[in-house]
């Protein structure tokens, strides 16, 4: 846990797909094991019969009604899209040759 | 300026003064954009202001009102929105630079029905960015700064949303609370502040930060004024499906009727070390006005309070991490130019649009959910979640609402926390666990320090029972209205 090995800073900012500068890594790697380590509190609790909690009032099959609603117009969405073409979002080429 | 001057009236007087034809919307809605003006330089608590569409709304409430048609006591009454909460053609930048040229396409479901009652819906507030912080240091737009005092911070992270309301700049806003975000920098700048029940108030609309936290609420000036505005923008909305099917009770009038004096626990771990003695005696001194009016007080334990703050931080951070996400380079923020492939799209940008805390609470957040970590830290999180909830239950089975302090120090200045995450986070130490049981809880100013800085005590309630909080809220605030006094600016 975060005693034994600080936080590979590379890895998880790779997973949040930010990317840092090298101050900025060393910085919050410093913060961040500081930040861990005060966690550590919630290790020596003993919560093994306990029910864990995603929402204070938890509500199952929320439905709505089955009846059709206007969206939101193409062009109204793509408004705020820093690249579009043809109602479309422009996106550099994901699939390689 | 005169005293007469609208800035100066609550919204409930407001309300008053435009049913009985003595002021007008317009005239409200001026006097507000040239407080602004005036002071706003200074605050800073406006990240923009559409002074054109402000004006025409007022001038619209005041032709409805000339036919007869006025849609609610609010009608013309001009509301401020933190900068999160999305109204139509209008920026929302949550005080981001990655979302600096977007336009809302759509209203929230809160600005949709304060619309609909006739509200002057007008100005974006600062905030830390996309919520996170508790002093609005975090905004990539500049701070903003206490009223009170210009060298010090007025909390956050809805700290545009009461500095506005404290300066006088527009009597009613709403602002957003995920761990103490409306109460605590409520406290800090001398206002009310509220956070609703988990699912009164529709999130639709509202940019998130941690689904399961987060919750829309009022600033005013006044108990009053927020028992006006919550019962306006609470209620079920199919449009958010963890939103709650209650009925909504008309708070303002139940606010009239006379009540029992009630029974107000006191959790003894919010009262050890770390409280401000000036917050502690203020405190004490509320507690005196309570039993002089009939009221108990019990000492309660809420054992698991230690636990608060690792937990929220776990949780907010897991959720943070999933929600942002969204702000991508690809749909609707800026795109680094330096991208050059579709994960480049996503690193750069976000790496370039993102704020130091944001991308901290991304990062802790991924680590806290990634493979071999989860069951240690989120699942455990969750688990522990639910101790705090039950500690909270078992103490609601005794008292009718718990009483503490909002924040354990007055506001503190510029810089004292910003480059120590975890100073920062305690001080959100009494506001965090209302949010992780859901429970309602408000902010009410009880008095200046020695060095003329608002305290605020806070009041916790029962899930759903934010009926009787107001009305405990208020027994107190109509006898004191401290929120009333004005600061010199």
């Amino acid at each position: 846990m975060s005693d034994e090995t600080p936080m590979d800073i590379d890895y998880v900012a790779n997973l949040a797909r930010i990317e840092l500068s090298d101050e900025e890594k060393s910085t919050y790697q410093k913060q961040l094991g500081d930040v861990l380590k005060y966690f550590d509190k919630l290790q020596q609790l003993d919560v093994e019969k306990v029910e864990p909690t995603a929402h204070a009032f938890p509500r199952h099959n929320v439905w709505d009604k089955d009846e059709p609603r206007t969206g939101l117009p193409v062009k109204e969405a793509l408004k705020n899209a820093p690249q579009s073409r043809q109602d479309q979002v422009v996106v550099p080429k994901v699939i390689e040759e | 300026m005169s005293n007469n001057s609208p800035i100066f009236k609550t919204a409930t007087e407001l309300s008053q003064d435009l049913q009985g034809g003595t002021v007008t919307s317009v005239d409200i809605t001026q006097a507000m954009i040239d407080r602004i003006d005036a002071v706003d330089e200074q605050v800073h608590a406006f990240l923009h202001i559409d002074k054109e569409d402000a004006l025409d709304q007022a001038k619209a409430s005041d032709d409805r009102r000339a036919k007869g048609e006025s849609l609610s006591p609010l009608d013309g009454v001009p509301v401020g929105m933190k900068d999160v909460i999305a109204v139509k053609d209008q920026p929302l930048t949550a005080a981001s630079k990655i979302l600096e040229n977007y336009r809302s396409p759509y209203d929230a479901t809160v600005v949709r029905k304060l619309k609909d009652a006739g509200a002057v819906v007008a100005g974006r507030l600062n905030l830390d960015e996309f919520a996170m912080g508790s002093s609005t240091e975090n905004s990539a737009y500049g701070p903003t700064r206490n009223p009170w005092n210009l060298e010090c911070v007025p909390g956050g992270s809805s700290g545009g949303s009461s500095a506005a309301v404290a300066a006088r700049e527009v009597p009613l806003t709403l602002g957003s609370d995920t761990g103490g975000s409306i109460r605590q920098p409520a406290s800090l700048c001398g206002v009310v502040g509220m956070k609703p029940t988990y699912g009164m108030v529709s999130r639709y609309g509202l940019a998130a930060f941690a689904s399961s936290l987060d919750q829309i609420g009022p600033f005013s000036t006044t108990v009053e004024d927020a028992a006006l505005l919550l019962e306006i923008i609470s209620g079920h909305d199919s449009l958010d499906s963890t939103s709650y099917p209650t009925e909504v009770p008309n708070y303002s009038a139940e606010l009239k009727n006379s009540s029992e004096p009630k029974v107000l626990g006191l959790p003894k771990e919010f009262f050890g070390p770390g409280m401000d003695d000036e917050v502690r005696a203020s405190i004490d001194q509320v507690i005196e006005y309570y039993r002089s009016i009939g009221y108990q007080t019990k000492e309660v334990s809420l054992p698991t309070t230690d636990l608060s703050i690792p937990v929220y931080y776990v949780i907010a951070t897991a959720e943070a991490s999933s929600n942002l996400a969204r702000y991508d380079g690809i749909r609707y923020t800026s795109r680094s130019e330096r991208a050059e492939n579709a994960i480049d799209v996503y690193a750069k940008s976000r790496g370039e649009g993102f704020g130091a805390e944001v991308k901290r609470r991304c990062i802790l957040g991924a680590y806290a959910l990634s493979s071999g970590y989860y069951d240690a830290y989120y699942l455990r999180a969750q688990k522990a979640r639910t101790l705090i909830r039950q500690d909270f239950e078992k103490v609601f089975a005794e008292v009718d609402a718990i009483l503490t302090p909002t924040s354990p120090t007055p506001a503190f200045k510029f810089g004292e926390k910003s480059e120590d995450p975890i100073s920062m986070y305690l001080s959100d130490v009494y506001t965090i666990s209302t949010n992780l049981a859901g429970l309602p809880g408000i902010s009410v100013p009880c008095g200046l320090s020695s060095s003329g800085l608002p305290i605020g005590m806070q009041l916790i309630g029962k899930a759903f029972d934010e009926s009787n909080l107001l009305q405990i809220a208020n027994a107190y605030d109509r006898e004191h209205l401290h929120g009333r006094q004005v600061p010199n600016l």
